[in-house]
C-alpha cells in the first residue's frame, strides 16, 4: 500500500496555561492519543462537539501547535517545524479554509490580491501573466466569475467570502484542505452550495479532504470516512456507510439521534435523547470511560476502566467495552 | 386595514397581530427596508415558527415589536399584543411589557446573564424589582421553572453564578428566567443555535414540554429540522417580506413557494443516499440596500417567467395557508 497523504499516531496535546485571574494551574489535554489516518483524494470527517479536540488536531496537523506524545506524518515526513525547507512546502500542500469567511479575508485587499497573494508567499509565483491566469483559473474553479477579484470582502456576501477563501486555498494546487467548520456559518441554501464545491474540488482535483464539522448530517454527504471525537479521544472510527448504518458506540449514536429531523411526522414522535446532561459535575474518574458520566448503557466496568479502542468490522474501530451486546439492541 | 382575509376567523384568536409591519434603518448609504410590511398573527397557544436565512428580517420584526430596534430604525404599521398597541408606545409601556408579558430567548444565554450576579438572584430580579412577588414565593416558582426546564440540584445551582454553568445550562436559566413572570407569549431568537448538537436535543425537549402546557411561543430560526420537531405553523420570510404561511406538515409536505421547496431540499439529511449532491440554490439572498423589482426570489427562481420580474407578488390566502407566489407549486415540488 502506498504512504497515506496523512497520518496520525498517537496523538497528545496538553494546554499548559493558569486559570481564571491566575488562581489555579491547570493543564488542558486536548487530544489524549487520537490516530487517523487520510488516503491520497480521500475525505475524512472529524466529528465531536465543543471541546472535543477536533481543532486542535487540524492545528496539530498544520504544524501549529507541537504535539505533547503521538506524531503527525505528512506523506510519510514526520512533521518537524524546524525543518523550513519541507515545513514552507507542506504549508503549500495543506491549506485550510475556516468558519468565519469575512474573518479569514484582509479587509484592505481584493479578494484577487489575496488570492495572489497566497501564489506569491508559497510558490514565490509573482509574474503578472501567470498570477492572472492562476487567479482567474481558481476563481472559476469555484464558481465566481472574474469580476469579483476586484471586490472587497464587505462587498461579498457570506458565502462568496467563503468562495474566495477557497479559491486562496486551492490556487497553489494543494494536496489536503482541511476545512474548520468551513459551512457551519452559512445559510442552509449557501452551505448546500459550498458542500457541493467541495465534494467536486476535491473530485475533480484530487485533493483531499479533512472536514471538521460538528453536524454529521453535513459529514454524511462529503466524507469517505468519518472519526469521533469526545472529550480529546477518538471513540469511533468508521466508513461513512457504516458509521451511519450501524453507529457502534453510544455516542456516536446520540450524536446521531440528535440531529433534528426535517420531517414533522418523525420529529414529534421523538423522545427525550437519553444523555445526561454536559458540564459539571461530569468530569469521568481518572482512568475510566471518559463518556461513562453521560452514557446511558454505563456499568461498573466503564466507571472504572477505560476502553482500548479495538476492531469492530466493517473497517470499524471502537472504544467501547459493550459494543458488542448493544449491537444486538 | 387588515389584508388577511383568511385570518378574519381566528381574529379573536391572535395574541400577536402584526399588520403591515415595516422596519426601515437609516445608514449611511441611505435607508435600508428590512421588513418591508408583514402582516402575521400570533395564534393563542401555538408556537409559530418564522424561518429565513440572514437578511430575511425575520429577527428584526419581533425586536421591532418589542421596541428593541437599534437607534437608527424604526418602525411602521401595526402589531397589536392582546389588543394593545406597540408601535409608536412609550419606551416606559414597552419596558414594562417586556419581561412580563413578552419574554425573550436569545441565541447567546451569556448575554442574558449578568456574569456577577448569582444564578438564583438574576431569576428573582425582574419579579421582585417590580414587586410581583415577595422573595419566598420567587425563590419557590424559580427552583420549580428550573426544576422543569430541566436542571438537576436547583437549590446547588441557585447559589453558583452563571460561568459555573454548561452552555446548556445556561440556555436553561435563560428559558427559565423567561418564565419567571409569567409572560402570555416566549420570543424565542435562534435559541439553540449556539450549542453543540446534543445539548440542542436536550433544550428542544424542554421547548416541547412547554409548548405541551399550552404556551404561545415564536420561534425564529433559519434551521428546519428545529421546525419540524416544535413549531405548529411556519412562516417563511425571505427579502423582508413573509412568502408562505402554512402549518408544519403542509409547509414540509407540500410547500406552495418555490423558495420552500428549495430550501427544505438543500437541507443536509441523514436519510439522504451517502455522498448525494444536495439539492442547491444559485445566487444569493439580496441584500437588505438592494433595489428590488418584482419578487425578490425571482433571479434564483427556476420557475420564474416575466410577470414574477415585473410585480411583487401578494401574500395570498386560502384554505388557512398562504404564498406569495405568481405560480405557486401545486402540490410540493414533488408532483
Amino acid at each position: 500500500m502506498s504512504t497515506p497523504l496523512l497520518e496520525v499516531r498517537g496523538l497528545r496535546v496538553d494546554y499548559a496555561g493558569s486559570g481564571f485571574l491566575r488562581t489555579r494551574r491547570h493543564t488542558v489535554h486536548a487530544l489524549r492519543g487520537v490516530d487517523v489516518e487520510l488516503g491520497e483524494g480521500r475525505s475524512l470527517g472529524i466529528v465531536g462537539e465543543s471541546g472535543c479536540g477536533k481543532s486542535t488536531l487540524a492545528r496539530a496537523v498544520l504544524g501549529l501547535v507541537t504535539p505533547t506524545a503521538g506524531e503527525v506524518s505528512w506523506r510519510g515526513w514526520t512533521i518537524d517545524t524546524s525543518d523550513r525547507a519541507r515545513m514552507l512546502q507542506m504549508r503549500r500542500e495543506v491549506q485550510v479554509v475556516f468558519q468565519d469567511p469575512f474573518g479569514s479575508l484582509d479587509p484592505r485587499m481584493t479578494a484577487g490580491a489575496s488570492v495572489a497573494e497566497a501564489l506569491d508567499a508559497l510558490e514565490g509565483v509573482t509574474d503578472a501573466a501567470t498570477v492572472r491566469s492562476r487567479v482567474a483559473g481558481a476563481f472559476r474553479s469555484v464558481g465566481l466569475d472574474d469580476g469579483f477579484a476586484s471586490r472587497y470582502p464587505h462587498e461579498l456576501s457570506g458565502g462568496q467570502c467563503q468562495r474566495v477563501a477557497i479559491a486562496r486555498a486551492t490556487v497553489v494546487r494543494p494536496r489536503l484542505l482541511i476545512c474548520d467548520e468551513a459551512v457551519s456559518a452559512l445559510d442552509v441554501s449557501v452551505q448546500a452550495q459550498i458542500v457541493n464545491l467541495l465534494a467536486d474540488l476535491s473530485r475533480r482535483q484530487g485533493i483531499g479532504l479533512l472536514f471538521i464539522s460538528h453536524n454529521l448530517a453535513v459529514v454524511r454527504h462529503l466524507c469517505d470516512e468519518v472519526a469521533v471525537l469526545y472529550l480529546g479521544r477518538l471513540v469511533e472510527r468508521a466508513p461513512r456507510e457504516a458509521l451511519f448504518a450501524t453507529p457502534r458506540h453510544p455516542y456516536t449514536r446520540a450524536l446521531l439521534a440528535a440531529v433534528p429531523a426535517p420531517d414533522p411526522r418523525v420529529a414529534s414522535r421523538l423522545g427525550t435523547v437519553a444523555l445526561a446532561e454536559e458540564g459539571a459535575g461530569l468530569s469521568p474518574a481518572a482512568g475510566a470511560c471518559a463518556f461513562a458520566p453521560r452514557c446511558p448503557h454505563a456499568t461498573e466496568t466503564c466507571r472504572r476502566q477505560r476502553p482500548e479502542i479495538e476492531p469492530a468490522g466493517d473497517g470499524t474501530v471502537v472504544a467501547c467495552h459493550r459494543w458488542r451486546e448493544l449491537a444486538t439492541v | 386595514m387588515r389584508s388577511t382575509p383568511g385570518s378574519a376567523d381566528v381574529a379573536d384568536e391572535a395574541l400577536l397581530a402584526l399588520d403591515d409591519l415595516r422596519v426601515t434603518f437609516d445608514t449611511e448609504q441611505g435607508p435600508v427596508q428590512a421588513v418591508r410590511g408583514v402582516t402575521l398573527d400570533v395564534r393563542a397557544g401555538e408556537c409559530l415558527a418564522v424561518v429565513g436565512e440572514s437578511g430575511s428580517g425575520k429577527s428584526q420584526l419581533f425586536l421591532a415589536c418589542l421596541g428593541l430596534l437599534s437607534a437608527n430604525g424604526q418602525t411602521l404599521g401595526s402589531a397589536r399584543l392582546q389588543g394593545v398597541e406597540l408601535v409608536g408606545a412609550t419606551e416606559r409601556s414597552l419596558a414594562a411589557l417586556r419581561g412580563a408579558r413578552v419574554g425573550l430567548v436569545s441565541q447567546d444565554p451569556m448575554n442574558a446573564l449578568t456574569p456577577h450576579m448569582k444564578i438564583g438572584e438574576q431569576l428573582m430580579e425582574f419579579v421582585l424589582d417590580r414587586g410581583h412577588m415577595k422573595t419566598p414565593e420567587a425563590r419557590a416558582r424559580a427552583l420549580e421553572l428550573m426544576r422543569s426546564v430541566g436542571i438537576a440540584e436547583p437549590e446547588a445551582r441557585f447559589e453558583q453564578y452563571p460561568h459555573e454553568l454548561s452552555g446548556g445550562q445556561r440556555q436553561r436559566v435563560a428559558i427559565a428566567m423567561a418564565f419567571m413572570p409569567g409572560p402570555a407569549l416566549l420570543v424565542a431568537d435562534e435559541p439553540t443555535t449556539a450549542l453543540d448538537v446534543t445539548v440542542q436535543a436536550q433544550v428542544l425537549d424542554v421547548l416541547r414540554q412547554l409548548r405541551g402546557q399550552g404556551l404561545t411561543t415564536v420561534l425564529i430560526t433559519h434551521d428546519l429540522g428545529v421546525v419540524a420537531g416544535l413549531a405548529d405553523r411556519v412562516a417563511v420570510m425571505y427579502a423582508g417580506v413573509v412568502v408562505e404561511v402554512a402549518s408544519v406538515v403542509e409547509l414540509f409536505e407540500s410547500p406552495r413557494h418555490p423558495y420552500t421547496a428549495a430550501l427544505l431540499e438543500s437541507i443536509p439529511r441523514l436519510d439522504a443516499k451517502p455522498g448525494a449532491r444536495l439539492a442547491s440554490i444559485e445566487g444569493q439572498p439580496p441584500r437588505p440596500q438592494e433595489r428590488l423589482q418584482g419578487c425578490p426570489f425571482a433571479p434564483r427562481c427556476p420557475g420564474a417567467r416575466e410577470r414574477c420580474r415585473a410585480s411583487e407578488p401578494r401574500l395570498e390566502w386560502g384554505a388557512g395557508r398562504a404564498s406569495a407566489c405568481h405560480a405557486p407549486l401545486p402540490g410540493g415540488w414533488a408532483a
